[in-house]
């Protein structure tokens, strides 16, 4: 926390100030392992360059990390990456994503509470990472998707063994995607909002 | 081949436990003055999400800190939190407790963010959907 003064702070580039009749944000929570690919999601759809915040957490570890008989309790920061999609004049949406270790980010207050949604980018390679974070989901009750961030030398499976392997409910979609491409993950956010949609039209009252 | 397998978990009922506020005492031996400095002594923190739009209401009074000119700079237009907490290079928790007071003060205007209700509202997603759409 070195803070540098007024003066030297970059700002927004102009062209990425808001408008003032920017009145309400939502944000899209985008969740996986280490390395698989939620950043560079989070860069092809957003309209700025990708921005970093940072949290500090002091107990975050405790009970989990192996620092039992240690007193003095450890501090982590967790950084999420975030980009932004101005949908109207009126209406902004931000997506978070992390390269964190996945346990902290639950502790950050709000982050899913306040969300839409969330998509949980995958690699086959690695399946079983985001084990986790799905279960961790499930227990909040947020809305997901799962996308497959499709790499070239992963293990290509079948969408239902995929779905079986996940023990996702049928409801739940399965996509894939190619992360780096907008139009790709465009889609994949798409995919949710009409997830989301169905989810709210099921629910509304006759 | 054959995918490891996952187990589903059930939704708790039960929220989960608020995670324990960070204070001086808890062993964050970098800078806990440092919070004070930037913040004030006020443990008080206004409802402050990420994406809460903040807007500057004032220039900066002669009173004002560094955290606070800056922070005035950047909303000129509107800026969420992240952004600020981005820009600043402030932790989000600093951010909220510095943003707090200058909601206190009228420095600033808090334009609250949507969040998820437990029946959301169709015309949002439609909106949103619409937005991504022109992508």
């Amino acid at each position: 926390m070195d803070f540098k003064g007024s003066d030297t702070i970059p700002g927004p580039r102009t062209e990425d100030h808001l408008p003032q009749t920017a009145q309400a944000a939502v944000k899209i929570v985008i969740v996986g392992g280490f390395g698989v690919g939620k950043t560079t999601m989070v860069g092809s759809v957003s309209e700025i360059r990708p921005l970093t915040t940072e949290e500090t957490m002091t107990q975050a570890g405790v009970g989990v990390d192996d620092n039992y008989g240690s007193e003095s309790k450890t501090a982590t920061t967790v950084a999420m990456d975030f980009g932004r999609i101005s949908i109207t004049d009126q209406l902004v949406l931000y997506l978070f994503g992390t390269p964190g270790q996945e346990r902290f980010w639950f502790l950050w207050n709000g982050l899913f509470e306040g969300a839409l949604g969330a998509v949980v980018l995958i690699d086959t390679r690695r399946l079983e990472v985001s084990f986790d974070v799905i279960g961790r989901l499930e227990e909040r009750g947020v809305p997901f998707v799962v996308a497959v961030n499709s790499f070239p030398d992963a293990p290509r499976y079948p969408v239902e063994d995929l779905r079986s392997a996940l023990d996702l409910a049928d409801e739940i979609p399965i996509i894939e995607c190619d992360a780096r491409r907008r139009a790709s993950s465009r889609d994949v956010l798409m995919t949710l909002m009409r997830f989301l949609h169905a989810l709210a039209t099921a629910k509304a009252p006759a | 081949m054959t995918p490891p397998q996952r187990r589903r978990r059930q939704q708790n009922r039960q929220p989960p436990p608020p995670p324990t506020p960070r204070t001086a005492q808890q062993g964050d031996e970098k800078a806990p003055e440092r919070l004070y400095v930037v913040a004030g002594p006020d443990g008080e923190r206004a409802d402050i999400d990420l994406v809460t739009l903040i807007v500057a209401r004032a220039d900066p009074p002669p009173s004002a800190t560094p955290e606070q000119t800056a922070t005035l700079r950047l909303c000129a237009a509107p800026l969420s939190v992240a952004e600020l907490s981005a820009y600043l290079n402030l932790p989000f928790s600093v951010m909220t407790v510095l943003l707090t007071e200058m909601l206190a003060a009228e420095l600033v205007q808090a334009r609250a963010p949507i969040v998820r209700q437990a029946l959301p509202d169709r015309s949002l997603l439609e909106a949103v959907m619409h937005g991504l759409q022109r992508l």
